[in-house]
C-alpha cells in the first residue's frame, strides 16, 4: 500500500503521457502511468523514469576541446545561445564531476589514451557527443595525414553525432537535446540491455 | 603516456599541467619542475593536437591547401588563409583587383578583433573573472553575424583564394560593419571598466612574466607578446601587403615586457583595427573582386615565402615548388610556437599561480602550434 501510495506521488511528478495508462474512469485524468501490475516492481520502473528525467536536465559538460570546434563550444556557452538553458549548466574542467563529454576538436593518436583516460575517469552514468567532422570520422584530415585518429568512436563509444566543421551552434544545441531525449527515452548505450543472440532453429526439410 | 608526478634528486616536485585543462587552452602539456610554490622550469610538451597539417598540404593543391590553414590558427583564420593566398600569388605573379585587396585587409581587421576579444574573455575567465567571458562573446557574435553572411562560414572561412575572395561581399556588408563599429566603440569601454582598471586583476598583472626585449628577440616573439617588450615588429608596417602602407594606423609598443604590458597592447590594437576599417568601410572599390586565373595553379620552380600578421604575431607560409600542380613541401612559421618557447624563461621563478596569467597573455591556440 505504502507503495502504490509513492508511485502516485512519483507519478504526478512526470509530464509523461501514459504509455499503458488504464482507460478506466477514475483514472482517465490522471496525468501519470498507472501499471497494473502489484508489488515492487511498479516503483522501480517509475523511478528509473524520473532518475532519466533528472539526469537529462542536468547534464554538465566536460570542457574537452583540442581545436577548432572547442570555439564553437564556447560559443554555445555564452550568452548568445547558452546551453544552461537546456540545463547543461557549468562545464567542469575535472573528468570526475561531469556527465557528458563534448568531443569538440580532432583525436590525434596523441592524445587518443588521454581521452580514454579521461572518459574512465567519469563517473557513470556518462555520456559522449561527438562534435564536428573530425570527431565523427577525421573530417578534413582523413585523407594523407598520418597522425589523426578517424573518428573518435574508435577510441570511446559515441552517443550523438553532429556533423559539421564545425557544426553551428544551433546544431550542437540540437545535439544535446537529442541527447537528453535519448536518456529520458531509456535509450543510451547504458539503458539498453541487448538481448543475447539467439541461435536460429534450423530445420532440414528432407 | 604521461609522466606522474614526482620528484628530482634535488627534492622538487614535479607537476603535469595538461593536456586536459581548461588554462591551457586546448591540449597543450606543460611538465613543471617546483621548488614549494617557486616554479624552477617549465617544459611545454607538444604533438597533442599534431595533424600533419604541412604534410596533407603535399598532396593538395594550389587551391585547395588553403582551406585546411584554416584549421591551424582558426581565431585567424582569414589572416592564415590570405598569407597562402599571397604566397601562391606571389609565384604566380597574378594582380589582385583593388576590390578584393580591400575587401580582404577588412576581413584580416575583423577578424583581429574577434580573435582579440576571445582572448581577452578567455583570460579574464583565467584569472577567475567568468563575466568578462560573456560580454567579449556579446560582440564578437556580431562579427561572426558579418562572417556568416559574406563568407558562409562563422569560424573556418577558406574565403581568401589565389586571386582575390571567393565571392563577393554581401549587400548588407557595409550596414553591418558600421552597425558593429557603433557598436563596438559604446562596449569597448566597458572592457576597460571591468577588467583594465580592476585592482585585483592589475596586481596579478604587473610585474609578471617579464620578457626583456632583448629576450623576445632571441626567442623569436612577435606580434603582441614582442610589441609588450618593445620590440617593434608589425608585418603591416615592415613588409606591408595588400595595401596596408597606404593606411594610417599605429603600431601598438608598450616597453615594461610584463603581463600587463601584452594584455594593453591587444587592447589598444582593438582601437586600431577599427581605425583600419572606418578608413577603409566606405572606401571599398568597385571592380571584379577575383583576377582571373587559370583552373589549375601551377607554381614556377622555386621557393616562395610570405608573411603576414595574425592577431598572434607573424606567420610565414614557405613554399618549394618543383612546378607542379601540388607544392613539393610546405612550411608554415607560426606565431604560437615561438611565443610559447619564452614561456619557460618568463616563468622561472615566479609563483605557480602566475603561470596561468602569463600563458593567458600569450594567447596561446595549440593547433596553431602543432600544426
Ligand atoms: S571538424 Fe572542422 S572545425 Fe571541427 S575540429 Fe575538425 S577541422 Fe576543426
Amino acid at each position: 500500500m505504502e507503495n502504490s501510495q509513492h508511485s502516485n506521488g512519483l507519478k504526478t511528478a512526470l509530464p509523461l503521457e501514459g504509455r499503458d495508462a488504464a482507460p478506466t474512469a477514475e483514472r482517465s485524468n490522471f496525468p501519470g502511468q498507472v501499471h497494473e501490475t502489484p508489488g515492487g516492481g511498479i516503483v522501480l520502473s517509475k523511478l528509473d523514469d524520473i532518475i532519466n528525467w533528472a539526469r537529462s536536465n542536468s547534464l554538465w559538460p566536460l570542457t574537452f576541446a583540442t581545436s577548432c570546434c572547442g570555439i564553437e563550444m564556447m560559443a554555445v556557452a555564452s550568452a548568445k545561445y547558452d546551453f544552461s538553458r537546456f540545463g547543461f549548466e557549468v562545464a567542469r574542467a575535472s573528468p570526475r564531476q561531469a556527465d557528458v563529454i563534448i568531443i569538440a576538436g580532432t583525436i590525434v593518436n596523441k592524445m587518443a589514451p588521454v581521452l580514454k583516460r579521461l572518459y574512465d575517469q567519469m563517473a557513470d552514468p556518462k555520456y559522449v557527443i561527438a562534435m564536428g567532422a573530425c570527431a565523427i570520422s577525421g573530417g578534413p584530415f582523413f585523407y594523407n595525414t598520418y597522425s589523426v585518429v578517424k573518428g573518435a568512436d574508435h577510441v570511446i563509444p559515441v552517443d550523438v553525432y553532429v556533423a559539421g566543421c564545425p557544426p553551428r551552434p544551433e546544431a550542437l544545441l540540437h545535439a544535446l537535446i537529442s541527447l537528453q531525449e535519448k536518456i529520458k527515452s531509456g535509450k543510451t548505450r547504458e539503458q539498453i540491455q541487448v538481448p543475447k543472440p539467439v541461435q536460429a532453429q534450423i530445420k532440414l526439410k528432407k | 603516456m604521461v609522466e606522474e608526478i614526482g620528484t628530482t634528486t634535488d627534492g622538487d616536485l614535479i607537476i603535469n599541467v595538461g593536456p586536459q585543462h581548461p588554462a591551457t587552452h586546448g591540449v597543450l602539456h606543460l611538465v613543471i619542475t617546483l621548488n614549494g610554490e617557486t616554479i624552477k622550469k617549465v617544459e611545454p610538451h607538444l604533438g597533442y593536437i599534431h595533424r600533419s597539417i604541412e604534410k596533407m598540404c603535399e598532396s593538395l593543391s594550389y587551391r585547395q591547401f588553403i582551406y585546411v590553414t584554416s584549421r591551424m590558427d582558426y581565431l585567424s583564420s582569414h589572416i592564415n588563409n590570405h598569407g597562402c593566398a599571397l604566397c601562391v600569388e606571389k609565384g604566380l605573379q597574378i594582380e589582385v583587383p583593388a576590390r578584393a585587396k580591400v575587401i580582404r585587409i577588412l576581413m584580416d581587421e575583423l577578424t583581429r578583433i574577434a580573435s582579440h576579444e576571445l582572448w581577452w574573455g578567455a583570460m579574464a575567465m583565467d584569472l577567475g573573472a567568468f563575466t568578462p567571458f560573456f560580454h567579449a562573446f556579446r560582440e564578437r557574435e556580431t562579427i561572426n553575424d558579418i562572417m556568416e553572411e559574406t563568407c558562409g562560414a562563422r569560424l573556418t572561412m577558406n574565403y581568401m583564394v589565389p586571386g582575390g575572395v571567393m565571392l563577393d561581399i554581401h549587400p548588407n556588408f557595409r550596414q553591418r560593419v558600421h552597425d558593429f563599429i557603433r557598436l563596438f566603440k559604446s562596449k569597448v569601454h566597458e572592457y576597460e571598466e571591468m577588467v583594465t582598471g580592476n585592482i585585483i586583476f592589475q596586481n596579478r598583472m604587473k610585474g609578471v612574466g617579464l620578457l626583456s626585449a632583448e629576450d623576445a628577440i632571441s626567442f623569436g616573439c612577435t606580434g603582441p607578446t614582442a610589441r609588450g617588450s618593445g620590440v617593434s615588429c608589425d608585418v603591416r608596417k615592415y613588409y606591408p601587403y595588400d595595401g596596408y602602407e597606404q593606411l594610417a594606423f599605429d603600431e601598438v609598443l608598450e616597453t615594461a615586457g610584463d603581463s600587463f604590458a601584452r594584455y594593453m597592447v591587444r587592447i589598444r590594437e582593438l582601437h586600431q583595427s577599427i581605425r583600419i576599417i572606418e578608413q577603409l568601410i566606405d572606401n571599398i572599390p568597385e571592380g571584379d573582386f577575383q583576377a582571373k586565373t587559370k583552373a589549375v595553379l601551377k607554381l614556377p620552380k622555386g621557393e616562395f615565402y610570405q608573411r603576414v600578421e595574425t592577431a598572434r604575431g607573424e606567420f610565414g607560409v614557405y613554399i618549394v615548388s618543383e612546378g607542379g600542380t601540388t607544392p613539393y613541401r610546405i612550411k608554415f612559421r607560426s606565431p604560437g610556437f615561438s611565443n610559447l618557447s619564452a614561456l619557460d624563461h618568463m616563468a622561472r621563478g615566479s609563483k605557480l599561480g602566475d603561470l596561468v596569467a602569463m600563458m593567458g597573455t600569450l594567447d596561446l591556440v595549440i593547433p596553431d602550434i602543432d600544426r
